[in-house]
């Protein structure tokens, strides 16, 4: 029996389970003193909260796009990330004109829908002509070499647009109606963030209900599944494909619109990160699986914004929000240890079968 | 009378390898033909290149003079050759039901998918037990059966059916066959690939036996029961 035991766990194992043991030790030691300590409030806790849940709907959002592209095409697409810039910075020209002429401040939702709707179509024009130029011409070469192309075409996406829009930050003009705060129920929550909330809530809810129900939706199921039964059922596969491309680069986009709204200023480069906790996300909750999807980036979202006051303070760290994407990646290594599969992640063998 | 389906002296190539080695057949309307041969002759091979998953290099394949050699697979489908692949290929993870959509994926007519729903929940009533159910969960048996049945949503001219009765219980296997037969006295188009001579033979009007991608016997199904290089390769008599 014992010999059994030591031959099926090996000294990696060992390793793992003490790096994992030592982490979780960690974080219920600094959550405890924190929560002894009482260093926040409840009042703190609900923002953390709230602003975690908003800054997870943009992760699944845009964690979306990494998940149903590799659901139909089996491949990571590390452009994503550049997807979702190109929107928002295009539309920051739209809204700063809307600024100047007043419009912004007279019709302030019209406004904002417009700026939405620019965000969502230039970031699925782009994924679509991503597919169309770069990737479709490799869709039988070996896995590895659509993979650089989609490194390549980050970096190229960001220096066009750099070279279009220039290399500094923009700002996104204020909207009135959105400073401020609202109060339900006896709960404040900032105006801008139960805008988002609600929003991205709605598209997620669209987004699936799209995937499960239409026509079109179980036919990209159907195209994920298998390739080749699909075009044997007259399914035109690289339409899909594309639709995939399109429908990813809308959630990016709208993603994209939500974080200008945030954070209040538009980059060439800032989808890398972004784009890397989405992807993250799309791993925490199983490549491949949509509700996975969005429940991966609504976790990270909330790790992130409630786990540096929670798991560090109590450690005594001094600034530990400076930490939050060290959580977030420590995160995705656990889970590419622990979990490869993700949480809602089936196991590979099956899917192969 | 007509041919239905003409396949006329293609080349098919895997790589290098010259698996179709100017292969010719052809099907008439409302007849059952079948392909048998050993592993490898060919024969999946032959149904890869009319379905267009294969571009031959060389000749042609029409339907009702149609022709379909440069289509796309998709495209092959609308115009009326569908095929059941082998292992049937099930979508394991949508509902029988979307499974059975989706083989009407290309027509658009309301009435006419409803007709062909009814009409396939008749000739499979499992189906319509389990319509709800995810179709990874199904049985071997009724796999089979949702394969056929979605291809038949599909309007199909001529069906293609790949080893339908691979890896079935022997009763199973009689069942396919009885559909089939069904099928057949309905009036549809059959192009029946099957490693299992001695069933396809029956249901079969004429045949043709392939070895390394060539043709090397065609003839009708009943002469091809009594020829003796059939019956001691692919009947296993002796």
């Amino acid at each position: 029996m014992l010999e059994r035991l030591r031959e099926r766990i090996t000294p990696t194992d060992i390793v793992m389970w003490m790096i994992g043991g030592s982490l979780l030790v960690m974080i219920i030691w600094g959550s405890a003193a924190t929560l002894l300590a009482g260093l926040y409030t409840p009042r703190h806790w609900l923002d953390f909260v709230i602003f975690g849940l908003a800054q997870g709907s943009v992760y699944a959002l845009i964690a979306m796009g990494y998940t149903m592209v590799y659901g139909v095409l089996r491949m990571i697409n590390f452009a994503h990330s550049e997807v979702f810039m190109s929107g928002p910075y295009t539309a920051y020209y739209v809204a700063a004109a809307f600024y100047r002429s007043g419009l912004l401040e007279s019709h302030p939702v019209l406004c904002l829908l417009a700026i939405f709707m620019v965000s969502m179509f230039i970031s699925s024009m782009i994924a679509f002509l991503l597919e169309k130029i770069a990737y479709r011409p490799l869709r039988n070469a070996p896995r590895l070499i659509p993979l650089i192309t989609a490194i390549g075409a980050s970096f190229f996406l960001q220096y066009v647009f750099r070279g279009l829009y220039g290399s500094g930050f923009q700002a996104y003009p204020v909207v009135k109606m959105l400073e401020g705060h609202w109060t339900f129920i006896g709960i404040r929550i900032l105006r801008f963030q139960a805008v988002v909330i609600v929003a991205a809530a709605l598209l997620l809810a669209a987004l699936y209900s799209f995937i499960q129900m239409t026509r079109v939706g179980k036919a990209i199921r159907a195209v994920s599944e298998d390739k080749e039964a699909a075009y044997l059922m007259g399914i035109d596969v690289d339409k899909m494909i594309s639709t995939t491309f399109i429908i990813g680069g809308m959630a990016a986009g709208a993603a994209g619109a939500f974080y200008g709204i945030m954070f209040k200023q538009v980059h060439f480069f800032m989808g890398f990160i972004p784009g890397i906790k989405a992807f993250t996300a799309a791993v925490l909750g199983g490549i491949g699986n949509i509700p996975g999807a969005m429940l991966g980036g609504i976790f990270l979202g909330l790790i992130e914004s409630v786990g540096p006051s929670l798991f560090l303070d109590g450690l005594g760290i001094v600034a530990p929000y400076q930490l939050k994407d060290a959580i977030a990646f420590t995160m995705l290594v656990l889970v590419l240890i622990f979990r490869p599969t993700g949480i809602l992640g089936e196991r590979l063998a099956v899917k192969k079968a | 009378m007509a041919a239905m389906l003409e396949v006329e002296n293609i080349h098919s190539y895997y790589g290098h390898i010259h698996a179709l080695k100017n292969l010719s057949l052809n099907i008439n309307e409302g007849e059952i033909v079948t392909l048998i041969g050993g592993n490898g002759a060919g024969k999946s091979t032959t149904l890869r290149t009319i379905s267009g998953l294969m571009k031959p290099r060389k000749g042609s394949i029409r339907l009702q003079d149609e022709e379909l050699t440069r289509l796309l697979p998709h495209k092959i489908v609308e115009k009326g050759v569908v095929q059941v692949p082998e292992g049937r290929r099930v979508f394991g993870r949508l509902t029988v039901v979307e499974n059975l959509e989706m083989g009407a994926f290309a027509c658009r007519d309301g009435k006419l998918n409803r007709d062909n729903l009814d009409r396939v929940f008749t000739l499979f009533p499992r189906l319509l037990e389990r319509r709800k159910q995810v179709a990874g969960t199904l049985s071997g048996g009724e796999q089979q059966m949702l394969a056929m049945g979605r291809a038949l949503m599909a309007n199909p001219k001529v069906l293609l059916l790949d080893e339908p009765s691979m890896g079935l219980a022997p009763v199973l296997v009689d069942d396919i066959f009885e559909t089939i037969e069904k099928l057949h006295q309905g009036g549809t188009t059959i192009l029946l690939v099957e490693q299992n001579a001695r069933m396809a033979l029956q249901v079969a009007d004429r045949g043709y036996v392939i070895q390394t991608g060539v043709v090397v016997l065609s003839d009708s199904a009943q002469n091809l029961r009594k020829n003796e290089m059939v019956r001691k390769a692919y009947m296993g008599e002796n």
